[in-house]
């Protein structure tokens, strides 16, 4: 038998595989998709199920354009990732050509355009996602309204597919639509934050059935936490600069008020953001001083976009914006090396 | 217990150690061919100071040290020098050394050696230098000098002397089993490296994992001051700065060794080394070999006589080589594989691994890059191992070097971790490689330009030097016009004159001659004026000692003949040779006043490069003579080849897998070819070994 001659090292850590570690953050999203599920209904389902199918056969198809092993590259799973991600963040009953373009322009353009996995400097499913929004605001703003809450039944399985694929008429869904507590907030300018909770969407202290979805991804980031998935650099910073901000300017309650910290962290895509987007290690800073800053900035800009910019929520904006300045913070966030006095300083090495 | 250290990163690998201890040390006995390659360690390569034939004892030097970063090597038993040429070495590229190549006589017969009573009473200069004597290098892995470490500064105080017993790789045993049978050894060692050094503090570092080497370690060192440090288990513990580290809290400067903090490091099984060097005598001429892997049936620690085949320590062991799929010289994390099992076992070779495919799984195809930072976070020097395999990719040679590559240890801790299965470590020595040819170009370019623009300046002084001379000269002839109606030769005239008549008197007996010289003297006399004064000086002394040539064959006949004017050719012949001596001296003095004129060849560049071509061809012409070593250079080049090849292809994989299969096919070609290329060799070898006997 002819004596393999590779390089070293040749031993290898066994359960380190990139395959692996997305399927593992697919596993860590079933919390967070059932707690939709169960407030909104089953159009959360339906397109995570849709857009699945789109990103994998787009994904195969580009790869055999691009000359690439089809089979090796999909084993990733990153494309079932982003697909899931972008599905998840849609509004439950977003009609099937708004998957469709989403996804298409997140594994197209964000992704493969750019040489494919890990060479993508935007987070594919984010750019989706706001292409989407500028693109389609009116769709894109549709939110369903919780169990409890809405007028009429939440739809099944079935009925949530025939609505998404505009089988029936999408009318019957008015029943079922309407603001999130954000955009309530938004919106508010005369009322007191203690009158605003009157309103039957509100929750405990989030938005109604929100704060339980923000709960399950909370759990399931916290379970990829403990599997070492990622370090907690980014995410904590991010959450811990988005309640700084929201605490400074919480204003007491007045009807000037910007929510309270634990409204901003359990609403909206917060905890989606900071524990599936925000630590997505394609896209972020690298080093660990830089994940923190990372983090640090997007939890300054969701807040300062969600109480003065134009749309109730911004994760997907915020997490663009530091795309952009990852790199930066990579170069000037080296660590210190071995055997040199600061970080980042070229000296004699050889 | 003694405060100690965390180093940054650092990956817990299955330690895999447990399956080589059972056994106690067993020798690994005389094989039937000892091969001794000249360079075993960092620095020079040995010379070799034996010739083929010649029979040689056990402990016997074979090769010398060349240079002060050097060590010699030694015999590791009796027997006879069959061949010194080139042949497969334990090295990374699975290139080839020159070798020499020993039959043991079997009778193992000791050259004689003696070791001092009492160290303490030596020297430590005297003791450094039997060290070097005893061919000691850092038998831990790396091979660097001992006593070159040893020899410190003056001026340097050295704080702590670390003995590094950490073993930190999987399946490597050799330093445990070493602490648990011969700790006083190990000591003894240490007290001698501590008298030669004088630290103030002696640490031995292990790790956790080997509890009986440290419980022996302790009962040896009780009572001595030698403090045995014990710290938590993690690879890669046992690099030397990380150690320090581990051990000190300080860090050696990039760049600086450990002596610049006060620091000497020496491996544990060099310490025994040094032991036996000094108190028996006895060179470096074995070592413990751990021999492990699936693929033998008794792994265990062997003591293998240095220069002893792979393949008769494996084989002792119970080598199943179906079962292997690859050969590793050190441990799985910073080993080498080795092409086939004909490799000796050198000073540095502290394990031979024999893994299966299911034990060691051949490398996934690496996957795209996902930023994860797991490298980063395994790192033990705290590199951006992700950030470095971008730039090493784009060939970004300055961004490496802000990202301090060379800093890197290539401890394989990133690859590891990898969940992409990126070969890092492989694009690190890459780069690192590329980045110091470069600068080699660089600097050699430097040295040409440097060396053009000296001559340039010489040349140009030359010049001038000429021209100034030319205008004095011209402006003392016209002044000597002015002055007087001489003509300007009138005094060489009257030298010439002189001459004429003196030479008259000498050789009165041959008018022809004489008139010849006389037009001889005529003519150099003229021709003095007008002339370079070195090349006149260097003509007179030609044409004298021509002279004095002709004088002396005038005696000879007139002695032969018994002439009677013997007496005045005689005394013709003397002056001439006085004559000759002042010529001499007067263009000695004219040399030492313009060296540079005088020497125009010997720098000269175009002279050099023209002359080292002609030693080229010289030597090509040469090999060409002997077939085997021109194919065994072929073969070696194939291989290396072969080698470039498949590193390009493992990259390719990730870069460029549409090259993949135009560089597969290169690849079998270059194996066919070698494949022809070693037939031809062993067609050839056979071949002369027929014509020699
Ligand atoms: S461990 Fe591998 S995949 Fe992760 S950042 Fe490092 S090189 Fe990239
Ligand atoms: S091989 Fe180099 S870059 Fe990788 S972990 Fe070791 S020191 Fe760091």
């Amino acid at each position: 038998m002819a004596l393999l001659r590779v390089t070293s090292p040749h031993a290898h850590h066994p359960a380190n595989k990139t395959g692996w570690v997305m399927l593992q953050v697919l596993a860590a999203t079933i919390p967070g998709i059932a707690a939709i599920t169960w407030f909104f209904g089953w159009g959360t389902i339906v397109n995570i199920l849709w857009a699945s199918v789109l990103a994998v056969t787009l994904e195969a198809l580009f790869l055999k354009l691009r000359n690439r092993p089809v089979g090796f590259y999909l084993t990733d799973y990153s494309a079932l990732v982003t697909a899931w991600l972008l599905a998840i963040a849609l509004p439950p009953y977003a009609p099937w050509w708004i998957v469709a373009v989403g996804i298409a322009f997140a594994i197209l353009i964000a992704k493969q355009l750019y040489g494919g996995m890990g060479y993508n400097p935007f987070n594919p499913a984010m750019v989706g996602y706001v292409v989407l929004l500028i693109s389609f605001p009116l769709q894109m703003t549709t939110w369903a309204e919780p169990r409890g809450v809405a007028g009429a039944e939440l739809p099944g399985f079935w009925q949530a597919f025939q609505f998404n694929f505009g089988l029936v008429d999408r009318a019957a869904l008015d029943g079922v639509t309407g603001a999130t507590v954000l955009d309530v907030f938004k919106q508010n300018n005369t009322a007191l934050v203690k009158d605003l909770w009157a309103n039957p969407i509100f929750g405990h202290f989030g938005g109604h059935g929100q704060e339980w979805v923000n709960a399950a991804f909370l759990l399931g980031g916290l379970v990829l936490l403990a599997r070492r998935i990622f370090t907690w650099h980014a995410p904590v910073c991010f959450l811990l600069a988005l309640t700084v901000m929201s605490a400074a300017f919480y204003d007491g309650g007045s009807a000037a008020s910007g929510g309270s910290p634990l409204l901003h962290l359990f609403s909206g895509a917060t905890m989606l953001g900071a524990f599936f987007i925000v630590t997505d290690p394609v896209t972020s800073a690298t080093s660990n001083r830089g994940r923190m800053i990372y983090g640090a900035c997007i939890g300054v800009l969701v807040y300062v976009i969600r109480h003065w910019g134009n749309y109730p929520d911004a994760v997907a904006f915020s997490v663009l914006l530091m795309n952009f300045a990852a790199p930066l913070i990579d170069h000037y966030t080296q660590p210190r090396t071995y055997g040199h006095e600061k970080a980042g300083t070229r000296k004699a090495g050889k | 217990m003694r405060k100690t250290f965390a180093i940054h990163g650092g990956v817990h690998p299955p330690e895999n150690k447990h399956q080589s201890v059972r056994t106690p040390i067993r020798a690994a006995g005389i094989p039937d061919e000892l091969v001794f390659p000249l360079s075993q360690h960092i620095g020079a390569p040995a010379e070799q100071v034996v010739q083929v034939g010649d029979a040689v004892l056990k402990g016997q030097k074979i090769a010398e040290a060349q240079g002060f970063v050097s060590v010699p090597v030694h015999a590791s038993t009796s027997g006879t020098i069959m061949a010194i040429e080139a042949r497969t070495v334990p090295h990374a590229s699975g290139m080839s050394g020159r070798c020499i190549v020993l039959k043991p006589d079997g009778q193992d017969r000791w050259i004689d050696h003696s070791g001092l009573a009492d160290y303490t009473q030596a020297e430590p200069a005297d003791l450094v230098k039997r060290i070097r004597d005893a061919g000691i290098a850092g038998m831990g892995g790396a091979g660097f000098p001992s006593a070159v470490k040893l020899g410190i500064k003056p001026g340097t105080v050295i704080e702590t002397l670390i003995i590094n017993g950490t073993e930190c790789e999987p399946y490597i045993t050799a330093d445990d089993i070493l602490m648990r049978e011969r700790a006083d050894q190990v000591i003894e060692g240490v007290k001698i490296l501590r008298h030669i050094i004088k630290p103030k503090e002696v640490l031995i570092g292990v790790e956790d994992n080997k509890p009986e080497g440290i419980a022996a370690l302790q009962k040896a060192a009780a009572g001595s001051g030698i403090d045995v440090v014990v710290f938590p288990t993690k690879y890669p513990s046992g690099g030397e700065k990380q150690l320090i580290q581990i051990l000190t809290g300080k860090e050696v400067p990039s760049g600086k060794l450990p002596a610049d903090i006060g620091v000497v490091c020496q491996n544990i099984g060099t310490t025994t080394a040094i032991y036996r060097a000094i108190v028996h005598g006895e060179p470096l001429i074995q070592r413990i070999t751990t021999v492990t892997g699936d693929a033998v049936k008794e792994p265990q620690n062997l003591e293998v006589l240095l220069g002893t085949p792979l393949r008769h320590v494996l084989s002792v062991a119970g080598y199943e080589a179906p079962k292997a799929d690859r050969l590793i010289v050190g441990g799985p994390m910073m080993g080498f594989a080795m092409p086939h099992a004909d490799i000796p076992v050198v000073k540095t070779t502290n394990c031979v691994l024999a893994p299966t495919a299911r034990e060691l799984p051949p490398p996934p195809p690496a996957q795209a890059c996902i930023r994860c930072g797991m490298c980063a976070e395994a790192c033990p020097v705290s590199l951006l191992p992700q950030q470095m395999y971008w730039f090493a990719m784009s060939k970004n040679h300055d961004a490496l070097q802000e990202h301090h590559l060379f800093d890197c240890i290539e401890c394989g801790a990133c690859s590891y971790v990898c969940p992409s299965s990126i070969p890092l470590v492989q694009y690190y020595r890459a780069s690192k490689a590329d980045i110091r040819q470069q600068e080699q170009e660089k600097r050699k370019a430097d040295y040409s330009k440097q060396r053009y623009e000296a001559r340039q300046a010489r040349l140009q002084k030359l010049e001038d030097e000429k021209e100034a001379k030319r205008k004095a000269r011209q402006e003392a002839a016209a002044a000597a016009k002015a002055s007087s109606d001489t003509p300007s030769d009138a005094q060489a005239i009257i030298q010439a004159a002189v001459e004429r008549t003196q030479a008259k008197k000498q050789v009165s007996a041959d008018p022809a001659a004489a008139a010849i010289e006389r037009a001889q003297a005529a003519r150099e006399g003229r021709s003095i004026a007008d002339a370079d004064p070195l090349a006149t000086a260097r003509a007179t002394v030609a044409n004298t000692e021509k002279r004095l040539q002709t004088a002396r064959e005038k005696l000879a006949q007139a002695e032969a003949e018994g002439s009677d004017k013997i007496d005045a050719f005689r005394t013709g012949v003397e002056k001439t040779e006085a004559k000759l001596q002042e010529a001499r001296e007067a263009l000695a003095k004219l040399e030492a006043e313009a060296p540079a004129a005088t020497t125009p060849a010997a720098d000269d560049p175009v002279q050099a490069i023209i002359e080292r071509a002609k030693a080229k061809r010289a030597g090509q012409a040469v090999e060409e003579e002997d077939p085997v070593a021109k194919l065994e250079r072929l073969v070696s080049s194939t291989e290396s080849r072969i080698q470039a090849t498949r590193d390009k292809i493992t990259m390719a994989e990730t870069d460029a897998p549409d090259k993949v299969d135009a560089l597969k096919t290169g690849l079998e070609k270059l194996q066919e070819k070698l494949a022809q290329l070693n037939s031809e060799l062993a067609n050839a070898r056979a071949s002369q070994n027929s014509e020699a006997q």
